[in-house]
């Protein structure tokens, strides 16, 4: 029952602040008479989500799906990845500088780059997702992998077990809580990955990603329609994200602070 | 089938860390096959590297450490046969107790079904089972420990090393531990190494005390009291604890009056 209350209230109070600044923003808008085309009132965005529902909830369906898959390989090779550096001293010096540096590099630059490569559509902007999402996830693992009770390392060592077996027993484990942090970071990169790969490489048509029915709606001058296509794409960040927070809160809530803290946090 | 228990030999043990610091100078003693032998001193005095060298987790600089078996046979190291209980109990913390306790056969390969049948009967001689389900979190230090130590029977272990298990908890909780240290050395039969600081808890438990002050061996004492005199309160037991401190003041250069 106390668990049920503290959920309640730790989904009440993002809402309620949600609901007072789309009141007054809608305050603002009606009391300032600034024009629709510059921002359009939250009421006429709602409306306008009404009207083009079909539209808007196609393009979310293509950008989830393009969030979802670059992230779910982006965690995938992260995890990997970052365990085989992690295990191996010189990879760590060699491998970890090099992703550091080529995480400072701007995807919009690399974009089109992956359009050479993948050509327009969906693979593109999979390929945008998981270029952004991938470097948390591989930090976090070689993080967590390293910072492994060498305790219990120890009492592995002294049991005979193979690398193999203490990755598998101990280190991807111990490493979750840290693992989950870069995931939740990740699912919200790969959905900006993912409209920006839309933005270079997307097409139009009935289903059309949510990074072009902003582009369209922008060439369009209908302010409201992008707006409406923003919100849907953080809505589509905040599911991704929400999946990976339950995940990890399953995973660690019984064993570590991190997951524990999520509740404690909300009281 | 008969056990043949080895004799922990350390043969001239020398440890030199890097800048020449000598955590062991010529280390000799043997503990006998099926003893208890507990190592005393003050902190820094080399114990632990001892220990540690014994379980093949640090080599010696020079000399060694040889387990031989009663026919005559001296090998090094068998892992299978060895069983360590570290100062902090080193358990999984997602893990219940069961598996924890499970761990080192799980490691050895045993198949599931027999791994667990045989945690849980250590858990029960130890009287655990109400815990066998709980995670590390939901246990005290005191009974993270006795899991600890618990663990330490599930492979049926030839030689024992206890490296302080009670020295992160309370007076009344150590004498608890040492029962259980007690209870599973006789379980085990294993040749049994206990490092520790309690010259009270070395008396209570060993047959042998090795007293070390600076990285070398001050003495080495045989425990005269027979077992069923080792009563913590009784004359006996409190004049055998007072030579024992004598001897390590002695060694550590402290006064006693």
């Amino acid at each position: 029952m106390k668990r049920v209350m503290n959920l309640i209230r730790m989904i009440a109070a993002p809402l309620i602040a949600v609901a007072c600044i789309l009141v007054a923003w809608q305050i603002a808008v009606m009391m300032s008479g600034v024009s629709a085309f510059l921002v359009p009132s939250p009421l006429a965005i709602g409306q306008t989500m009404w009207a083009s529902s079909d539209r808007l909830i196609g393009g979310a369906i293509q950008t989830a799906m393009a969030s979802t898959i670059g992230f779910v390989i982006a965690a995938v090779i992260g995890i990997l990845v970052g365990s085989m550096i992690a295990a191996v001293p010189f990879l760590r010096r060699s491998l970890y500088p090099l992703a550091t540096i080529l995480q400072m590099v701007p995807l919009v630059a690399v974009a089109p780059l992956l359009v050479i490569w993948l050509g327009f559509g969906l693979p593109t902007a999979i390929a945008a997702a998981t270029v952004v999402a991938v470097f948390p996830v591989l930090a976090a693992t070689i993080d967590g992998q390293v910072s492994v009770d060498p305790g219990l390392r120890e009492f592995f060592l002294l049991h005979g077990a193979s690398a193999w077996t203490r990755w598998r027993k101990l280190d991807l484990p111990a490493s979750i809580p840290a693992i989950v942090t870069g995931l939740r970071i990740a699912a919200g990169l790969a959905v900006i990955g993912a409209i920006v790969g839309e933005f270079v490489s997307g097409y139009g048509g009935p289903n059309a990603p949510l990074g072009i029915v902003i582009m369209t709606a922008m060439r369009e001058a209908r302010t409201d329609l992008v707006f409406a296509a923003i919100a849907l794409s953080a809505v589509v960040g905040f599911a991704l994200f929400g999946a990976v927070s339950c995940l990890g809160w399953l995973l660690v809530s019984r064993w570590h602070a991190s997951g524990v803290n999520t509740l404690e946090q909300s009281k | 089938m008969i056990r043949k228990l080895p004799t922990l030999d350390f043969q001239s043990v020398s440890r030199i860390f890097s800048g020449g610091v000598y955590a062991l100078k010529e280390v000799s003693f043997s503990i006998p096959a099926g003893g208890l032998t507990a190592v005393i001193g003050p902190s820094g005095c080399g114990k632990t590297t001892l220990l540690r060298i014994a379980a093949g987790l640090e080599r010696a600089t020079t000399g060694s450490v040889k387990f031989i078996d009663p026919d005559g046979g001296a090998y090094e190291r068998a892992s299978e046969n060895l069983s360590v209980c570290f100062q902090d109990a080193r358990l999984l913390p997602w893990r219940n107790v069961t598996d924890n306790v499970a761990l080192p056969l799980e490691l050895a390969g045993v198949s599931r079904n027999e791994r667990i049948a045989r945690a849980n009967q250590v858990i029960a001689a130890a009287g655990l089972s109400s815990a066998q389900a709980r995670l590390p979190a939901q246990l005290s230090g005191g009974m993270r420990m006795r899991v600890a130590l618990v663990r330490t029977l599930v492979t049926s272990p030839d030689v024992l090393l206890l490296d302080e298990p009670c020295s992160a908890v309370d007076e009344f909780t150590r004498m608890q531990l040492d029962e259980e240290i007690f209870r599973v050395w006789q379980v085990s039969g294993a040749t049994t190494m206990l490092i520790t600081h309690s010259v009270s808890e070395a008396v209570w438990l060993a047959d042998q005390i090795i007293v070390m002050n600076m990285g070398s061996i001050h003495e080495i004492r045989k425990v005269a009291l027979p077992r069923n005199a080792r009563n913590r309160t009784s004359a006996a037991f409190l004049l055998e604890v007072e030579t024992v401190m004598r001897s390590l003041a002695c060694a550590a250069g402290v006064v006693v009056e």
